[in-house]
């Protein structure tokens, strides 16, 4: 048997010729840097990958990868997306958006490609501020959030993306940080191995407009207290020494973070993460420091029928070059006028 | 009610004739409609119909805003228009009295059902006295029957309920018409039995119903003075024909489109909005013809699904009204800054906003010439007839293809509804015009360009060493990379320009449609006025007026010739449902002094309001 053996691309060939301009010390680097290195062990081929984006900083992306790219209009990028899937189910389609974007003026459609199911990957870039625009608000922006359309502060109650994308009925929902490459890439290899929708939640820094919005949980010394990463059929454990761990309080459905050994605390009290459980994933999305560590990694993947392979299983089988129209358009009643 | 005779004069002949039937919403009469147009048509007689129902699903019973008409115009000559006057009106109830009496011509007939004029329904319907009692009807031949009671000694003894009983009226009043006209209840019964296979006493009713109004003529029940007539069968062109309604003629056209271009696969993005849904519906029932439709979110994501799926190697396509083209009009953008193909069709409606739903007109035109932001040019048709819709569908998807562009394709509430007969046409006669993706990667640049018709390359996902990114942002005008160099931007403003005249160089001459070559009036329109200008224009022409038709399919760019073509008459008169769009588009193309004739009840052109204002002109 002869097999044509396909050259190993690298990291560095899924760069493409453009100059990246974000600001210097932007989070978007990092998470570009994951994305090239990720799809480089993977292995996938640039040919069959496109990367679609709306509007913002963060969409910026397809111009620097050296795949297929589209870089669309503000917050339809989901849509647009899922009409390269019904003309061809065989593309890899990745949506790169951003927290405005993906969450304010197409969050609608976000909604709908995930309730839908398409078959593809969604990095949501979430610096909770409008980065392009100069520094207003977004809707993932904390109340209180200062910015030039909120001199007073933010009013706005924001949107937990997470939460969002599991109420309407995501199947794959997973959260990682910027500059945790190695966390991130295998957070995406996840993303890109599930069928269906693949919703990426990514805390990224915006060095200009909202420096240290996630250093709560980012900083060198807290992380480590501060970060949950999960594993499916895997305890919930977390800190330096890997002595503290999640479970429910007793009697309740509230999550709280304990230490083993302590109050009585053994290792059968604390929760075993099941990617396929719904409700608790939901629990996990919500968990905020400084109370609760922050829940990283695949939260919630539970595989289903994806969209496009639904809608094209209805289609008919006859190349079109083939289509009998004269009798489609003799079908029904028909009468002759004599010659 | 005048007695019965049994000896009934012959049937009188008549050339032409215009039928309304008229009832509530729910009386069932555009189905009593499209069922006498099918007999008719299976007659032989030229036709054509004009559906008119309110924008409530089920509008209060009885009242005038409730009332729902199909008005059929037929006979053995050309018909291009719906009928100015009615000869017959069927009135089921008060409120279609009232709303349809005026345009029943002095000595034409109408049917009312008695049984329908209760003092409630009189009352819903805002008449003080019962006008069945008085002189308004005087003018006209009357038939005052009681169908109501009529169907419900037909169906007697099915075990129906009143309400189901009540709900057979409609098909007692089109037997009884099919017998007026000498028509056959053959494919009327066919549909029934077919409709109603699951419902055998429904079935039954319909049937004993339809039955019992034709014997009703038939057996001499009628006054003695209606003797029914004959319309004979028109001069067609001899072949195969079938009635068409605008919106099947422009789903058949654009699959013929589809396989002209060899594309294997329409992706049409749309969410229900009307008069345009229906072409989603018939399109949904395409499936086996490799047709996918997305019912999107919104009328956003339908056009941009529909881009999606263009620059993933599908024929895009989006469908909507005013209000939904108004919020596709940003995504519209993105296809002309990024040169898709992709087919936009508009069923247009009365406006503003949510304006008149079922009601035609055709204001959008401005909006498809000039509607979104930056100097964004695409080319823009419309359809003339129901029938005319199969070519401009085909049209809309070659040049969509053919110049890597979007296409705005104009059609509206009154023809996406209205049907004509429709001499087949041979789907394989259609001029291929093959899309050829590009597949070689030497050399290959996203924006370069073929010589002639100026369209870019179409380099789609999945062919490898042509990866290339492409967006809203200007492109450069060879790589498509960002480029925010200012002559470069003049330079792709222009070349966008400069697609559009190179597709006025591939547009058939503008002809003239009926009329002279040169003198006194040209009648321009577009679209759906093309029936009662057509009319009119006979009419004047016949008489010796030195009068043209010209009618635009082509309403972006404008066929080269037409300047030349409008200065060979000394005044230029456009009819539109509008406040004058197209008229204002000529005036500046063309500095020619054209005046408008305009109108916006909702309601199509009548052949006298044009013939009117042609004369007028004439006399200046
Ligand atoms: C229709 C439309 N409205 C507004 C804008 C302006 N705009 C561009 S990006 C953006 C917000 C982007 O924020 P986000 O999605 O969070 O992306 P980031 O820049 O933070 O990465 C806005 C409001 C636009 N481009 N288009
Ligand atoms: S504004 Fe913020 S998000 Fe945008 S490039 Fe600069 S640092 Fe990054
Ligand atoms: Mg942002």
């Amino acid at each position: 048997m002869t097999t044509t053996q396909l050259p190993q691309l690298s990291a560095k060939d899924f760069g493409s010729d453009q100059e990246v301009r974000w600001c210097p010390g932007c989070g978007d680097y990092a998470i570009l840097k994951a994305v090239q290195r990720t799809l480089a062990d993977l292995g996938v081929r640039r040919e069959n990958t496109v990367f679609v984006s709306g509007i913002g900083c963060a969409s910026r992306f397809p111009y620097y990868v050296s795949t297929y790219g589209f870089h669309t209009i503000h917050g339809r990028a989901p849509a647009l997306a899922t009409g390269v899937k019904l003309a061809n189910p065989e593309l890899d389609v990745w949506v790169i958006t951003g927290d405005g974007d993906g969450l304010s003026i197409g969050g609608n459609h976000m909604l709908h490609m995930l309730r839908r199911n398409v078959d593809l990957q969604i990095i949501l870039f979430n610096n909770e501020v409008y980065g392009l625009t100069k520094g207003q608000y977004s809707p993932t922006s904390r109340r209180g959030f200062r910015s030039p359309s909120t001199p007073m502060g933010s009013i706005d109650n924001p949107i937990a993306p997470g939460a969002f994308a599991l109420g309407v009925g995501a199947r794959f929902v997973a959260r990682s940080i910027d500059t945790l490459t190695p966390h991130l890439m295998g957070v995406l290899s996840r993303a890109h191995e599930h069928k269906g929708a693949s919703f990426v939640e990514v805390f990224q820094n915006c060095v200009v407009f909202n420096d240290g919005a996630f250093a709560a949980f980012t900083e060198k010394g807290i992380a480590v207290e501060q970060q949950l990463h999960l594993e499916h059929g895997k305890p919930m454990l977390f800190g330096k020494e890997r002595n503290r761990g999640i479970r429910l309080r007793p009697g309740s459905i509230v999550l709280e973070a304990v230490t083993l050994g302590e109050n009585g605390v053994g290792m059968e009290d604390i929760l075993v993460h099941d990617e396929r459980d719904h409700a608790m994933a939901q629990l996990l999305v919500a968990m905020q420091p400084p109370q609760l560590p922050i829940a990283l990694g695949v939260i919630h993947c539970d595989p289903a029928p994806t969209y496009e392979r639904e809608a094209l299983a209805q289609l008919g089988s006859t190349p079109v070059a083939e289509l009998d129209l004269n009798a489609l358009l003799r079908k029904g009643r028909t009468w002759t006028v004599p010659g | 009610m005048s007695s019965p005779s049994a000896t009934r004069p012959e049937r009188e002949v008549r050339d032409t004739v215009v039928i309304r039937f008229a009832g509530d919403s729910g009386d069932g009469m555009q189905l009593t409609g499209l069922r006498f147009t099918q007999e008719t048509a299976l007659a032989g007689s030229d036709l054509a119909t004009f559906p008119d129902y309110p924008a409530e699903i089920r509008a209060p019973a009885g009242t005038t805003y409730g009332v729902s008409a199909f008005q059929i115009h037929f006979g053995a000559l050309d018909i291009t228009s719906v009928g100015d006057e009615l000869d017959v009106l069927v009135a089921m109830n008060p409120a279609a009295l009232k709303v349809s009496l005026a345009d029943l011509r002095m000595g034409g007939t109408v049917l009312v059902d008695t049984g329908s004029f209760t003092d409630r329904n009189l009352q819903k319907a805002g008449y003080a006295k019962n006008p069945l009692d008085d002189h308004a009807l005087a003018p006209y031949q009357v038939l005052k029957l009681d169908v109501t009671r009529h169907a419900m000694d037909a169906v007697d003894g099915l075990g129906l309920s009143q309400k189901e009983a009540l709900r057979c009226r409609n098909m007692w009043a089109l037997g009884l018409m099919l017998w007026m006209y000498g028509r056959s209840r053959r494919a009327t019964v066919e549909w029934i039995e077919k409709k109603f296979t699951a419902t055998p006493d429904v079935r039954d009713a319909n049937l004993r119903a339809l039955n019992a109004g034709h014997a009703f003529g038939e057996t001499a029940e009628m006054p003695s003075h209606v003797a029914g007539y004959s319309v004979a069968a028109a001069e067609l062109p001899p072949g195969t024909y079938r009635t068409v309604s605008g919106t099947e003629a422009l789903s058949w056209g654009l699959l013929a489109g589809l396989k002209a271009s060899g594309i294997q696969r329409m992706v049409l993005g749309s969410y229900p909005i009307t008069p345009a849904s229906p072409l989603l519906h018939n399109l949904a029932g395409f499936k086996e013809y490799g047709v996918v439709t997305f019912q999107a979110e919104d009328e956003i994501a339908a056009v941009c699904s529909a881009i999606g799926a263009s620059y993933a190697g599908a024929l895009g396509v989006t469908s909507s009204s005013g209000p939904g083209i108004a919020l596709k009009g940003e995504a519209i953008g993105l296809a002309i800054a990024t040169e898709l193909p992709l087919v936009i069709v508009n069923a247009q409606r009365a406006g503003p906003s949510t304006g008149l739903p079922t009601k035609t007109e055709q204001s959008d035109l401005y909006q498809a010439l000039f509607g979104r932001n930056g100097d964004a040019p695409l080319p823009v048709v419309a359809t003339a007839t129901p029938s005319d819709s199969y070519e401009v569908g085909i049209e809309a998807v070659r040049l969509a293809v053919t110049y890597m562009t979007p296409v705005m394709l104009l059609t509206d509430g009154f023809l996406a509804n209205a049907a004509e007969p429709w001499l087949i046409p041979d789907a394989d006669a259609v001029e291929p015009f093959p899309v050829r993706f590009r597949t070689d990667p030497e050399g290959f640049q996203p924006f370069m360009r073929d010589e002639r018709t100026l369209a870019r390359a179409w380099a789609i996902p999945g062919t490898p060493g042509l990866e290339h990114r492409i967006g809203g942002l200007e492109r450069h005008h060879g790589t498509g990379n960002i480029s925010y160099d200012p002559d470069n931007h003049q330079y792709m403003t222009d070349i966008r320009l400069e697609k559009l005249r190179r597709i006025a160089l591939d547009i058939p001459r503008q002809e003239i449609s009926i009329g002279v070559e040169s003198g006194d009036v040209a009648v321009v329109g577009w679209g759906s006025t093309w029936g009662p200008i057509h009319q009119a224009v006979r009419i004047l022409h016949a008489e010796g007026k030195q009068v043209a038709h010209i009618h635009l399919r082509y309403l972006w760019p404008l066929p080269p010739n037409l300047g030349d073509l409008l200065r060979r008459f000394k005044a230029v008169l456009v009819p539109e449902m509008n406040t004058g769009q197209l008229v204002t588009v000529l005036r500046s193309e063309y500095l020619v002094p054209a005046k408008g004739v305009n109108k916006v009840t909702g309601k199509p052109f009548k052949v006298r309001e044009i013939v009117d204002a042609v004369r007028a002109a004439l006399e200046k």
